[in-house]
């Protein structure tokens, strides 16, 4: 666990950078750690965004067959909003924890 | 009379026949299972059959080969759940009542599902070995291959074994080494996971095993559609992998009875409490084996720890007594190397695997995550523990909960 300053507000996140606690994340945190990724957030981006969120606090698994079946993008959107790793770019973005792949 | 109906007469629908039947009173309660199959596959050793290890007659049985007196048998087609009338209506119209249900009905491949895979050249230089049908293909296929590039790959996460493709890939090595053509093939794995495996120690130990046997992997890959004309695979971010014969895990989906019944997830598995393999809404209706929706493995071990609790916990359900039994997500495989060596791993929702001994702390005779004899052995007789132990529920000395005594916390 380390402490990051993502635009002007403290939080917690884990050693790669994913927050521990979601309730500590806003909008602008999200405009600023996409910039690391080369990626300017628009309205679609946060509708995935949002999404996370959600699906994240209704304790429900996160993978991108989801997302892609979520009516906001379908799978080959999602890749091209959130090139070379979308479900864990996005995840990253929306203050949520990395997604795990359980076997 | 009180009816159990369990959904699947395959491992899990099985071994929960048999354990229930020995329990309970056949004056109180009637047995139901309902399979479509004639048959009962040993699914595991479908992978041998592409390199000629196993045929055909190892691996199947008649379905009701192996389930106990006192049980009846309806091999038809399930058509839907009613859960808030208790009840399972057949294909044919049949309907059946239950006061308790199992839903072990596993998980199906759905090549239809990726564009291009049940096109020109399925199942002829494109092969799964999750089916019988698959496997013997493949074993036609290979018996004249003279080699080109080998494609391992998985379309999606979760599926049936999630070592296999790690095995078939070591195993095509040692197979091709042994023909003599193994210079002339190239053999990849292409996984939509970061790594071999989903673990991190376990994923260095066989990254390493792989890299050793000069097996490329390509992470991340998430498979968009399968070109036959030119045969590649291609990404959702168009990457392109080319093949000469592609082996594929394609999606793997619960039965389609369970998404119509309102009871599965996307993928038609069914949700239900991890520890108690309960409902949460409709509390007379359990999910086992791969048919239920669990954070681990699709496995047969993992049926057999589950089926433990599930014993237990039925048996107060029907008092209306609080569950007691938890599963921990015990999963143990072992996973074939090549060359006559496997390595063995154990582990839970919470451990990931680990280096150890296993059983018997300190002295195994199996040893976690390392390529030894006896772990192949050990994979090898558990054919015969399949059939002659575990289906009919007879006891084994391995516990049902994952125990860290052998094992190393450092890697």
């Amino acid at each position: 666990m380390a402490e990051k300053t993502i635009a002007g507000v403290t939080v917690t996140v884990n050693a790669e950078g994913y927050f521990e606690n979601p309730a500590q994340w806003n909008k602008d945190m999200a405009v600023e750690m996409a910039k690391e990724y080369n990626i300017s957030l628009t309205d679609k981006h946060f509708a995935v965004l949002d999404f996370l969120r959600q699906k994240h606090l209704g304790g429900e698994q996160l993978t991108i067959r989801k997302v892609g079946t979520s009516g906001i993008v379908d799978i080959k959107e999602f890749y091209q909003l959130f090139p070379g790793g979308p479900l864990k770019i996005s995840s990253k973005l929306a203050g949520i924890p990395k997604p795990v792949s359980c076997v | 009379m009180k009816k159990i109906l369990i959904l699947g007469a395959g491992t899990a629908g099985t071994i929960m026949a048999n354990k229930l039947r020995k329990a309970l009173s056949r004056n109180e309660w009637e047995i139901t299972l309902v399979d479509r199959e004639e048959t009962h596959y040993y699914q595991p050793g479908f992978l041998f059959i592409p390199f000629g290890a196993y045929t055909k007659k190892n691996v199947v049985k008649p379905i009701d080969k192996y389930l106990p007196s006192g049980i009846t048998l309806i091999k038809k087609e399930i058509s839907k759940i009613e859960p808030s009338s208790n009840r399972v209506l057949l294909a044919d119209g049949e309907v059946l009542n239950y006061d308790n249900l199992i839903i072990a009905s596993g998980a199906q491949i759905k090549p239809d599902e990726t564009l291009g895979l049940k096109e020109s050249l399925w199942r002829k230089n494109i092969f799964d070995f999750y089916t019988l049908e698959g496997a013997l293909a493949l074993h036609d296929y290979f018996s004249t291959w003279k080699g080109g590039k080998l494609v391992m790959a998985i379309t999606e996460m979760p599926f049936k074994c999630p070592v296999a493709p790690i095995e078939f890939v070591c195993l095509a090595d040692a197979f091709f080494t042994k023909k003599g053509i193994r210079k002339d093939i190239e053999i990849t794995l292409v996984t939509p996971l970061p790594g071999a495996f989903t673990k991190p120690i376990a994923t260095k130990m066989l990254s390493q095993v792989l890299q050793e046997k000069q097996i490329n992997i390509i992470p991340e890959f998430y498979i968009e559609h399968i070109d036959n004309e030119n045969k590649k695979l291609v990404s959702y971010d168009e990457k392109e992998v080319p093949f000469d014969v592609l082996t594929i895990v394609p999606l793997n989906k619960g039965a389609d009875f369970i998404g119509a019944s309102g009871l599965g997830d996307d993928l038609n598995f069914v949700p239900v409490d991890k520890q108690t393999l309960q409902h949460a809404e409709y509390k007379n209706i359990f999910a086992i084996g791969d048919a239920a929706a669990l954070p681990a493995s699709k496995a047969g071990s993992v049926v057999h720890f589950e089926a433990e609790v599930l014993f237990e916990n039925i048996l107060k359900a029907i008092k209306n007594q609080p569950l007691e039994a938890q599963f921990d997500g015990h999963s143990n495989c072992y996973i074939e190397t090549g060359h006559g060596k496997a390595a063995l791993i154990d582990f839970n929702y919470e451990t990931e695997p680990l280096t150890g001994t296993y059983p018997v702390p300190g002295i195994g005779p199996f040893k976690l995550l390392k390529e030894t004899r006896i772990n192949h052995l050990g994979k090898l007789f558990f054919r015969w523990l399949y059939w002659n132990i575990l289906l009919k529920a007879r006891p084994l000395p391995v516990s049902n909960h994952m125990s860290m005594a052998g094992k190393k916390t450092i890697g």
